[in-house]
């Protein structure tokens, strides 16, 4: 159950994009084709989940051992920056067809704010998932990463799926491209705050 | 030495890293719920762009070429970290309203993209100018629309009250209004750009 509420949460009430706000430039860059946006949304879930257990576990076992969570910043930008190479790296050995479907997305991911973000917040923040306020454990993180993943991933083909739309009509000229996006995007936020309070 | 103004003004307007070059939209976003929070912001981000560019400048010679954007974003991290203890210590408030925000700025792909684009191939006066140039530039986008948002959503700028309360329209305080409000400052800003070609 509280596995279900986390997911729910996270995916619907406080939705990675439209509620905060991390990893726009990525959900306004690869955008423009529902395949592309599928092809991201499950290179993030990959990448995410895997840095968030990894970066938990650093965090638990090293850096609060050694007293050095100040350095949390440091070592997990690094961590996902070895990770993304690392899974690249694999995929183009083990499997091929993966590589190539997810392959141009991967180095984008380092810089994606969402998966630094998320593996900062579930190690430095409180949640409150079934009543008392506890520091989220393993199997609570990586539910949390998953949703926020699959959060992301539905935003951007929602989103894509609607700039597919946009494309046929002819906006004021300097609305073309971005800013028409930006109030799209706005007003599928609005949609989405119709969910607050659900959980 | 109009060479160096010119490194210095060109984040500013012509390459605003928000409005022309649509950079680093997250901490944009997040943060622009009022004047404040967005000058905070882009000023603590101003802090690492700047050294991190001096750094990066000064270092260009030891890093080799095939590790450099690790290499960049420890330098970039270091100063992250610096920004961030001291916000803590100092300005706990804002630091608290910014929150997750102030780390990101490792992320944040002007940081890295002036590093690689700019400092990595030039001397260390003119990396300074750019990254102050670009982090002012970053400056400017926050507080103009943190301003716009806190008017539209609050009645107020900088705490100052200019509009009745009855005027106060939430929306674009929340999320929704920051898509908006950016949507519609780009456009205004490419308009501009089309008149002047």
């Amino acid at each position: 159950m509280k596995y279900l509420i986390i997911i729910l949460s996270t995916i619907l009430v406080n939705n990675v994009i439209f509620s905060q706000f991390l990893g726009i430039c990525p959900f306004l860059g690869t955008s423009k084709k529902t395949s592309t946006a599928m092809g991201m949304g499950a290179a993030v879930l990959f990448v995410l989940t895997l840095a968030t257990l990894v970066t938990w576990l650093t965090n638990q076992y090293i850096l609060i051992p050694l007293n050095l969570t100040f350095l949390q910043t440091i070592a997990f930008i690094l961590i996902i920056a070895a990770l993304v190479q690392m899974v690249e790296i694999i995929l183009k050995k083990i499997s091929p067809s993966l590589y190539t479907a997810l392959g141009v997305f991967l180095p984008l991911i380092t810089t994606n704010c969402a998966v630094l973000g998320v593996s900062l917040t579930v190690v430095t923040k409180e949640f409150n998932y079934g009543g008392v306020a506890h520091m989220l454990s393993l199997g609570e993180s990586i539910i949390y990463a998953v949703g926020i993943a699959l959060g992301f991933a539905m935003a951007l083909v929602i989103f894509a799926g609607i700039r597919e739309h946009i494309d046929l009509m002819e906006p004021p000229k300097g609305m073309k491209g971005t800013p028409i996006a930006l109030i799209t995007a706005g007003i599928l936020a609005m949609a989405f705050m119709g969910f607050t309070g659900v959980v | 030495m109009s060479n160096h103004l010119q490194t210095f003004t060109k984040g500013l307007v012509k390459e605003n890293p928000i409005l022309v070059l649509l950079l680093g939209c997250c901490p944009t976003l997040a943060t622009t719920t009022s004047a404040i929070n967005g000058m905070s912001m882009g000023l603590a981000t101003t802090f690492v762009l700047v050294l991190s560019n001096i750094f990066i400048s000064l270092l260009k010679g030891f890093i080799p070429d095939k590790v450099r954007i690790p290499c960049f974003i420890v330098v970039i991290a270091s100063f992250v970290t610096i920004v961030q203890l001291v916000m803590q210590a100092y300005v706990p408030d804002i630091y608290a309203t910014l929150g997750l925000f102030i780390p990101l700025i490792v992320v944040n792909c002007i940081v890295l993209g002036r590093a690689e684009a700019f400092a990595s191939k030039n001397p260390v006066f003119p990396s300074l100018l750019d990254g102050l140039g670009m982090g002012l530039g970053f400056t400017l986008a926050l507080t103009l629309l943190g301003c716009i948002r806190e008017l539209l959503g609050n009645g107020t700028i900088f705490s100052l009250r200019i509009l009745p309360e009855t005027a106060n329209m939430l929306l674009f305080i929340l999320p929704p209004g920051a898509f908006i409000c950016l949507g519609f400052v780009i456009a205004i800003v490419n308009k501009f750009k089309k008149e002047s070609h």
